[in-house]
């Protein structure tokens, strides 16, 4: 970090409270503006995130999905690639998971045992649709969004058909889900006070610290890293840059398709059409905030996890409508990279040397660095 | 208009790029920039042309104080840059780019900017169609057009950054009678920034040179009366060189070395481009030989490198490298076995900008999944050593001035090639570092590699080459035997007589 001068301190810290600052105010405003105190909405979050530990847990299970995804874009943003698709590669794995819940006759005793199967399964299906998207990019020259927002739009349809056809409920068949799947392969709770799963909030760090490493420390990381930077330079200095693109996908898809199994076998009990519920696209604004920092992701997932669980209180308590927490978390990013961008411009060199060779997504906002 | 620039100051961290830099210049006067890669001349340009502030001094013209911030302020006030890559826009037309950044209002005056435009291309002799777009002209025409912008929007000094860079002799005729008659007959100033000290003494009138940051000489040029013998292009040459590096340098020569056995061949080979009839193409090297490939910018020879290492489609022929059919081979497949291209842009193919030394050395390190950063910093820190590179291995690449990145570029080049296919490999260098590179690519040869290397520059080509391949429209012609050639004939040659 550039401990310099007091000055760049000052920056620092200055850019870091102005943007939240600024948000929290013009959030204010509107709550006033529909004639309420701003104070009893702040209230009423807290109480619906931290209220007690079964609240709490509420928020970890949301934090989960948000993390494993985010985790899983830092790696596909450092090799320059804007996975769009990640949303889709989630619902793929819930519809893998699906599969093996229903299907796999494995009894209460083994049931640990088929849970580790079922999560190995939805980490293969988010990484074939992860591959989908890859091979699209690599061999036929389809950007990854375009491939992306496609694919996302045909798991949908997919998991829609499974739900109301072949998967359909015995009585009452709807598009609302399938039937729910059997105990065994339902994640438990810890407990009913905090009802989270802690295999998976284990995975959750794991997962954190095994990318964290692998970043950082090894030529998979450097060589994402270079193919993010200048795809044409890595090529030429060696780097498959093919093979390496095909892996970040294939990591992110994963990843996300283990996060998309927690949706079914925890927070839903089965399959619903939209199971992903959005996280994917969260996890985009989560990464997209932090600037690709991984080192963050869990504090920022944990901050947005609290704000949108703790508002549903807000409908309860203050007969507000819940996507004000929405509005709330919009206007927290749309200023940190503002302001990010201010920074950039006006005190570039408080930007320098920031953190280890961790650096901002230049295609976001990015400034010609002078040179001698 | 004068100018006088007064106590300029510029750093960039530790370097101190410009150090009290005091000239003056005036009216009608042709200005050579010298000094050698990293000297602070493109910087002090760059501060005059409002691309970048100094951190102290005063830019003056007419003995006013200017303030000025951005290049547009800079040409309000009568500044105007010609950058070493024209700052225009591929898909807009010749009109188009004439038209924007001049436009006043909110309408375009097509009619009336096409006249004017037709008018100054007329006037310097240049050849610009108006409705053709900017992908399908040369540099040269670029940068007439670009001139010719400059002029439309009233710029009284135009400055030059390394012009004659990849354009051929005859545009750079055509450029050079532009610009003595914006000196001689409309009073501009005309600073040109170049390393070609044979363009500076054919052009200017005064040379000011510098050397790390300071301002260590200034003198007259014989250029006026035209009467240049060969004996005083020779002496003035030394004398610029002498101010530049402080010593006067002798004449080029290298060691030969043993020519062994096939290395790779070219046989029939034909690359297909919109704009080129290529004819077929053969060429062997050999172990320890250098190849060099000459003609003007898009004749062919670019193409035909990208076809050797396998970055381009080859249409038909076939391609052998150690002793393997390689016409279907991907680049990074001889990549692995000892066949490196290195391009000419060096930020944009070859080098990554977000990256520091370090981890440019580590990319091409090893492959173990594990990096040991302990020693790759080690290995880093020899070659800023060896290679003489003026940075820290914590610097990233784009901190660099170019002559260093190119540099790090050699230095990050295996040990051991069989085969090294180089893009202008010294393009934008001064005569010292060029001929430091050359040394240490020879040194590749002695063991064994062979090169293929195309240049602009036919003295490097002469020097340095085994055999020659000249280039012209697609068209090939070989020439075997380099000790027999001149400069002379090589210049006819490239100009499309065999």
């Amino acid at each position: 970090m550039n401990i310099g001068n007091p000055r760049a301190i000052a920056v620092r810290i200055t850019f870091l409270l102005l943007p939240i600052a600024i948000s929290l105010a013009i959030g204010a405003a509107l709550v006033i503006a529909v004639g309420r105190d701003p104070l009893e909405v702040v209230d009423a979050l807290w109480k619906g995130a931290f209220k007690d530990t079964r609240k709490l847990g509420g928020v970890v299970n949301f934090w989960i999905p948000l993390t494993l995804v985010s985790i899983g874009l830092v790696v596909t943003f450092r090799a320059g690639l804007w996975n769009i698709g990640v949303e889709g590669q989630m619902m793929m794995g819930a519809l893998f998971a699906s599969w093996g819940a229903q299907y796999i006759p494995l009894g209460e005793s083994l049931a640990p045992l088929l849970h580790l199967i079922l999560i190995a399964l939805a980490a293969l299906g988010g990484m074939f649709w992860g591959a989908v998207v890859g091979a699209l990019k690599i061999r036929l020259g389809v950007n990854e969004i375009f491939g992306g927002v496609a694919l996302n739009a045909l798991v949908n349809v997919i998991s829609i058909y499974l739900i109301s056809g072949p998967w359909q409920p015995r009585i009452g068949g709807s598009a609302q889900g399938t039937e729910p799947f059997p105990t065994p392969a339902l994640l438990p709770e810890f407990s009913a006070r905090f009802p989270t799963n802690l295999f998976m909030i284990a995975l959750v760090i794991a997962a954190f610290l095994i990318v964290m490493v692998m970043l950082n420390a090894t030529r998979w990381g450097l060589n994402l890293k270079a193919v993010g930077a200048n795809m044409r330079s890595a090529l030429l200095l060696g780097v498959a840059t093919e093979r390496t693109s095909m892996s970040a996908f294939l990591v992110c898809g994963a990843l996300a398709g283990i996060a998309g199994s927690y949706r079914v076998l925890f927070t839903f009990d089965n399959l619903r059409p939209l199971a992903s519920g959005g996280i994917g696209f969260l996890g985009l604004l989560v990464v997209l905030l932090l600037s690709i920092r991984l080192l963050w992701v869990p504090l920022i997932a944990f901050a947005f996890a609290a704000i949108l669980t703790g508002s549903t209180r807000l409908q309860i308590a203050l007969k507000l409508d819940s996507s004000l927490a929405g509005v709330l978390q919009g206007l927290l990013v749309l200023f940190v990279i503002l302001f990010h961008g201010v920074q950039e411009v006006f005190f570039p060199q408080t930007l320098e040397d920031d953190e280890t060779a961790e650096d901002s997504v230049s295609s976001v906002s990015s400034v010609v660095k002078e040179k001698p | 208009m004068d100018i006088e620039l007064r106590n300029i100051h510029k750093r960039f961290g530790a370097i101190h790029a410009n150090n009290n830099i005091n000239v003056r210049f005036s009216h009608g006067r042709i200005v050579g920039i010298l000094g050698e890669n990293g000297a602070g001349k493109s910087t002090l340009m760059k501060i005059l042309s409002g691309f970048q502030p100094a951190d102290q001094g005063d830019i003056l013209i007419d003995d006013r104080r200017i303030d000025y911030k951005g290049p547009t302020a800079a040409i309000a006030n009568g500044i105007g840059m010609l950058q070493q890559d024209p700052l225009d826009v591929g898909a807009f037309t010749v009109l188009e780019n004439f038209i924007y950044g001049g436009a006043e209002g909110l309408t375009l005056k097509r009619a009336r900017a096409e006249a004017q435009l037709s008018e100054l291309t007329a006037r310097f002799g240049f050849e610009l169609d108006p409705h053709q777009p900017i992908d399908n002209l040369l540099i040269a025409q670029r940068q007439q057009l670009e001139i010719i912008r400059l002029l439309a929007l009233g710029v009284e000094t135009l400055i030059l950054d390394e012009p004659t860079t990849g354009i051929s002799a005859e545009q750079k005729d055509i450029l050079f009678d532009a610009l003595r008659r914006l000196a001689r007959d409309e009073g501009m100033i005309v600073l040109l920034v170049s390393h070609k000290l044979e363009d500076v003494i054919d052009l200017c009138d005064e040379v000011v040179v510098l050397r790390a940051g300071l301002l260590v000489g200034a003198m007259d040029m014989p250029a006026s009366d035209k009467n240049l013998t060969s004996a005083l292009i020779a002496e003035t040459k030394g004398q610029l060189v002498t101010m530049m590096f402080g010593e006067e340098l002798e004449a080029q020569s290298r060691p030969h070395y043993e020519i062994g056995a096939p290395v790779f061949s070219a046989d029939e080979l034909i690359v297909h481009d919109l704009r080129l009839d290529m004819q077929p193409i053969s060429l062997t090297a050999h172990a320890g030989e250098v190849i060099g490939l000459a003609g003007l910018g898009g004749s062919g020879q670019e193409l035909f490198m990208r076809a050797c290492a396998r970055l381009q489609r080859v249409n038909s022929g076939a391609l052998h490298f150690d002793g393997d059919n390689i016409t279907n081979a991907s680049y990074r497949q001889l990549f692995r076995r000892g066949c490196v291209f290195g391009a000419a842009g060096r930020l944009e193919e070859g080098l990554i900008a977000g990256l520091t030394l370090i981890e440019h050395t580590a990319l091409v390190a090893d492959d173990k999944l594990q990096i040991d950063w302990k020693s790759v910093a080690k290995r880093a820190d020899s070659r800023i050593d060896h290679y003489r590179i003026k940075g820290a291995a914590v610097d990233q690449i784009e901190q660099l001035s170019g002559g260093n990145q190119q540099r790090m570029l050699i230095g990050l080049l295996p040990d051991d090639p069989k085969m090294l296919i180089l893009e202008q490999p010294t393009r934008g260098l001064d005569v010292d570092s060029a001929r430091w590179i050359w040394t240490q690519l020879l040194e590749r040869c002695s063991r064994g590699a062979a090169i293929i290397f195309n240049s602009s520059d036919l003295e490097e080509l002469v020097t340095y080459s085994d055999r020659i391949f000249v280039f012209y429209a697609g068209r090939v012609h070989e020439v075997p035997d380099v000790s027999q050639t001149s400069i002379d004939e090589l210049g006819h040659l490239i100009g499309g007589e065999f």
